[in-house]
C-alpha cells in the first residue's frame, strides 16, 4: 500500500464533496458556488496531471475500495487509458468551470448548476477510473441523470423537449447496457473487468458474447451518438447552456460512449473481425451523415452538434481499424476534439451572450467587436478542419494513414472527403458570423467578460500547440501508453489479475 | 368541523393517519437501525421514513407536513446525509483505505456491530428520506426547482 | 422458460416507448423496461430451492441464492427512481409550457 495510490479515489471524492457542499451552503453564501466549482476543477486538473507522472513512475495502479481484494471487492484502476481520459476530462472541465463563472450570471440558480456540473464530473471520472462493470453502470447513470437535468436547465419549451427526448433515449440505452452486464455476469460469475476477461478467455466466447456485444454497441453507441442512434444529440446539445453544451459534446459523449465502448470491447470482450468491421462502418456512416447534415444548418450550436457526430465518427473509425496507428490516431483525435469542440461551443456561447442570437444569418462582422472570440474561433475551426500545423491535422493524418496502411482505401477516401466538408462548414461559420460588414443591430455588441476570455484563450492555446503531444518525450509518456492498454486486448486480464 | 379539518382528506383518513403515522415512522427507524443484521437498511428505512411524512401530507395537506419538516430542512438533511456518508467513507483513510471498515466489528447479530455499516445506513436514510420527500414535494407543488434529485 | 417472460416484458416496454404518443405512457414504458431487466437479473441468480441469503445464528446455510445481484438490483432500482422522478418533473414542465402530453404536437425542434 503506497501513498501514491491514495490519489485514485480522490477523482470521485472531490467533485462529489464539492457538489454536496455547494448544495448545502450555496444558497446562503453568494460566492461559494463559483469558488468551489473552479477550485474543484483546478484541483482535479492538477491531480490528473500528477497522475500522468505517477503512472510513468510506477506503472498501472489498482486500488481496492475498503480493502476488499480484487475479484470480490470494487476495484479502481489507473492505467494508461484512464490517465489519458482523466487528463482530457478534467482539463476541459476546469476551463468550462472557469467560463461558467461569468456565463451563468444570467440564470438565477447558479448553485444548482454547479451542483449538477460537479455531479456529472464525478460520474465521468468514476466511469474512467473504475475497474468494475456494475460500478461503470452506476457512474454512467450518475453522469447521465445529471446531464438530463442540465439540458433542461433553462426550462423553456425547446429545452424541455430536448431534455425529454434525451432522457428517454438515454434511459433505454442504459437499460440495454445493464442487460448486457447481467448476461455477462450470468456467464462469467464476476463483475471485475480484468477477472471477467480472463474467465472469458478460459471459457471461450460463445454466441452469448455476440449478443452482448450487440447490446453494448446499442447502449454505448447511443451514448456516443453514433449515427443510427444520434437523434438526441442535435437537440440536446444546442438546448443546454453553452458551458454544458461544451461539456456534453467535448467530454461526456467520449467518456460515457467512446471510452466505455473501447474499454469493454478491447479489454473485456476482445475484438473480433465482425465487430471491427461494424465499428468501421458505423464510424464512416456517422462521419458522412453528420458532416452533410451539419452543412445545412443555420443555427450556430446545432451546426456544432452535427459536427460532433461527424468527429466522433472519426474516432470510432480509428478504433475500428484496430491497428496501433489507428488507435493512436483515434485517441489523439479524441483529445483534440474535446479541446476544440468545447472551445467552439464556448465561442458560440460567447456570441450568444453578446448578441442574444444563435442564428448565423443574423450575425456578421463580429470580428471587429469581439476580437478574442473570433480569433479563438478561427484557431479552433482550422484545427477541427485539419489544417496544418494545428493539432487536428495531425490526428486526422494519423487516422487516414492508418486506414491506408490497413488497405482500407475506401474508408480513407471518406475520411478525406469529410475533412473537406468540415472545412466548408467552418468557413461558413467564419464567413457569416465573424467576417463581412457589421449589421446595424449588432453595433452595441461588446466583448465578453474576463473569465470567459481567459478560458477560451487557454483552450485555444492547447489547440495551437496540441501537436507537440506527438513529440517523442511527451508521446511516450502520454499517448502511447494509452493506446498500448487498448492493444493489450486479451492480455489485459492477465496483467491486473494478480492484485 | 373546525377549520383545520378542511384541508386534506376526510375525517376517517385523518384519524387513521394520526394513529398510524407514528408507527410508520418508528418502523422505518427500526428497519434502518437493523439494516446490518436483517433485511432492510438505509435505503428501505429511508423510504419508509419519507413515506410517513408523505402520508401526513396526503391526509392533512401540505401546511401540516411542512410544519413537521420544512422544505429547507429537507434539502438541508439531504445534502447533510450525503456529506455524512462521504465523511464516513473518507475517514476510512485513517486506516489506509477509502471506505475501510475501521471500527471494531463486534460480534455478529448484535445491534452494535458491523463497524461503520450502521453509520452508513443512518447517513443513507437521511439522504434517501429527505430526498424522496423533496421529490414528492417538488412534484406536488410544481412551482420552481423541480429538478434537483440525484438519488 | 421463465426468462421468456422477461423478454416479453422487455419487448412490451420497448413497444410502449416507441409506439405510444402520450408522454406519461412513454415514461411507463421506460419503467417497464427497467423492471424487466431487474427481474431478469434476479432470476439469473435464482437457484432451485434456494433460500434467502441471510446469515442466521442457529443453522448454517447450505443452499442460498446468489446475493450479489440482489444488492445490485437495489442500486439499479434507486437509479430508476431518480430517472423516473426526473422524467416526471420534465413531463410536468412540458405540460405547463405546451398544454399537452401528445408528442406529435410537441415538435419545435427539427432538422
Amino acid at each position: 500500500m503506497m501513498l501514491s495510490e491514495q490519489i485514485i479515489p480522490l477523482f470521485v471524492v472531490i467533485p462529489l464533496a464539492g457538489a454536496f457542499l455547494i448544495s448545502l451552503l450555496g444558497k446562503k453564501v453568494k460566492l461559494l458556488p463559483d469558488m468551489l466549482g473552479v477550485l474543484a476543477g483546478l484541483i482535479l486538473c492538477i491531480l490528473s496531471i500528477l497522475s500522468v507522472r505517477l503512472y510513468n513512475a510506477s506503472g498501472a495502479l489498482t486500488y481496492s475500495v475498503g480493502a476488499w481484494r480484487s475479484p470480490i471487492g470494487i476495484e479502481m484502476v489507473l492505467d494508461g487509458l484512464s490517465v489519458f481520459m482523466l487528463v482530457t476530462v478534467n482539463l476541459v472541465a476546469f476551463c468550462i468551470a472557469l467560463y461558467a463563472v461569468n456565463y451563468m450570471e444570467k440564470f438565477t440558480a447558479k448553485w444548482k448548476f454547479y451542483t449538477l456540473f460537479l455531479l456529472m464530473l464525478a460520474g465521468m471520472n468514476g466511469v474512467v477510473i473504475t475497474g468494475d462493470m456494475f460500478n461503470l453502470f452506476v457512474f454512467l447513470e450518475i453522469a447521465a441523470v445529471a446531464s438530463y437535468a442540465l439540458v433542461a436547465f433553462g426550462t423553456e419549451r425547446q429545452e424541455l423537449e430536448a431534455a425529454f427526448k434525451y432522457a428517454v433515449m438515454g434511459t433505454v440505452g442504459s437499460s440495454f447496457i445493464l442487460l448486457g452486464i447481467v448476461m455477462l455476469y450470468s456467464y462469467t460469475s464476476t463483475l471485475n473487468m480484468a477477472d471477467m476477461n480472463s474467465v472469458l478467455l478460459q471459457k471461450g466466447a460463445g454466441s452469448l458474447i455476440l449478443f452482448v456485444s450487440v447490446l453494448f454497441l446499442m447502449g454505448f453507441g447511443l451514448k456516443a451518438a453514433l449515427v443510427p442512434f444520434h437523434a438526441w444529440l442535435p437537440d440536446a446539445h444546442p438546448s443546454a447552456p453553452a458551458p454544458i453544451s461544451a461539456m456534453l459534446s467535448g467530454v461526456l459523449i467520449k467518456a460515457l460512449g467512446v471510452y466505455a465502448l473501447a474499454r469493454i470491447f478491447y479489454n473485456v470482450l476482445g475484438v473480433s473481425e465482425q465487430l471491427s468491421s461494424i465499428l468501421l462502418f458505423l464510424g464512416t456512416l456517422s462521419m458522412v451523415v453528420g458532416g452533410i447534415l451539419a452543412l445545412g444548418q443555420w443555427d450556430f450550436k446545432r451546426l456544432l452538434a452535427y459536427s460532433s457526430i461527424s468527429q466522433v465518427g472519426y474516432i470510432i473509425l480509428g478504433l475500428g481499424l484496430g491497428t496501433p496507428l489507428g488507435i493512436l490516431g483515434a485517441l489523439f483525435h479524441l483529445f483534440n476534439h474535446s479541446v476544440f469542440k468545447s472551445l467552439l461551443f464556448l465561442n458560440s456561447g460567447a456570441v450568444e451572450y453578446a448578441t442574444d442570437t444563435r442564428d448565423l444569418r443574423k450575425m456578421g462582422g463580429l470580428s471587429q467587436k469581439m476580437p478574442l472570440t473570433s480569433t479563438t474561433n478561427f484557431l479552433a475551426s482550422m484545427s477541427i478542419a485539419g489544417i496544418p500545423p494545428f493539432s487536428g491535422f495531425w490526428s486526422k493524418l494519423l487516422i487516414i494513414v492508418a486506414a491506408c496502411r490497413a488497405e482500407k482505401f475506401g474508408y480513407a477516401f471518406w475520411a478525406v472527403l469529410v475533412s473537406i466538408l468540415t472545412l466548408a462548414m467552418y468557413l461558413k461559420v467564419i464567413k457569416f458570423a465573424f467576417l463581412g460588414s457589421l449589421k446595424d443591430s449588432l453595433t452595441r455588441v461588446k466583448e465578453v467578460p474576463l473569465f470567459m476570455k481567459l478560458s477560451m484563450a487557454m483552450l485555444a492555446l492547447i489547440c495551437l500547440v496540441g501537436g507537440v503531444l506527438l513529440l517523442p518525450n511527451l508521446y511516450g509518456a502520454f499517448l502511447q501508453k494509452a493506446s498500448q492498454i487498448l492493444l493489450l486486448g486479451a492480455e489485459y486480464g492477465a496483467i491486473f489479475i494478480k492484485g | 368541523m373546525s377549520k383545520e379539518h378542511q384541508a386534506g382528506m376526510s375525517l376517517i383518513v385523518k384519524t387513521i393517519t394520526r394513529l398510524t403515522v407514528g408507527l410508520i415512522l418508528l418502523y422505518g427507524i427500526y428497519i434502518l437501525l437493523h439494516g446490518h443484521i436483517s433485511p432492510g437498511g438505509g435505503f428501505a428505512g429511508g423510504v419508509i421514513v419519507a413515506l410517513s411524512f408523505i402520508h401526513l401530507m396526503l391526509a392533512y395537506g401540505k401546511e401540516m407536513a411542512f410544519k413537521k419538516l420544512s422544505k429547507g430542512a429537507a434539502s438541508f438533511l439531504e445534502s447533510g446525509g450525503a456529506i455524512m456518508f462521504l465523511l464516513i467513507a473518507l475517514s476510512g483513510f485513517s486506516g489506509g483505505y477509502f471506505f475501510l471498515n475501521f471500527i471494531n466489528k463486534g460480534e455478529p447479530f448484535r445491534l452494535f456491530s458491523a463497524g461503520i455499516i450502521p453509520l452508513c445506513n443512518i447517513a443513507i436514510s437521511f439522504k434517501v428520506g429527505a430526498g424522496l420527500f423533496a421529490i414528492f414535494v417538488a412534484l406536488v407543488l410544481l412551482k420552481t426547482n423541480s429538478k434537483e434529485k440525484e438519488r | 422458460m421463465i426468462y421468456l417472460l422477461c423478454l416479453v416484458l422487455f419487448s412490451l416496454g420497448v413497444y410502449c416507448v416507441l409506439r405510444k404518443r402520450n408522454i406519461i405512457k412513454i415514461i411507463v414504458g421506460i419503467i417497464i423496461i427497467e423492471y424487466a431487466v431487474n427481474l431478469f437479473f434476479i432470476l439469473v441468480a435464482y437457484r432451485e430451492k434456494g433460500r434467502a441469503p441471510i446469515l442466521s445464528s442457529q443453522t448454517p446455510i447450505l443452499n442460498m441464492v446468489d446475493p450479489l445481484p440482489q444488492a445490485l438490483v437495489l442500486t439499479a432500482i434507486v437509479i430508476g427512481l431518480a430517472t423516473t422522478a426526473l422524467l416526471a418533473a420534465i413531463a410536468m414542465r412540458i405540460y405547463e409550457k405546451y398544454g399537452t402530453f401528445d408528442i406529435t404536437k410537441i415538435r419545435e425542434l427539427r432538422g
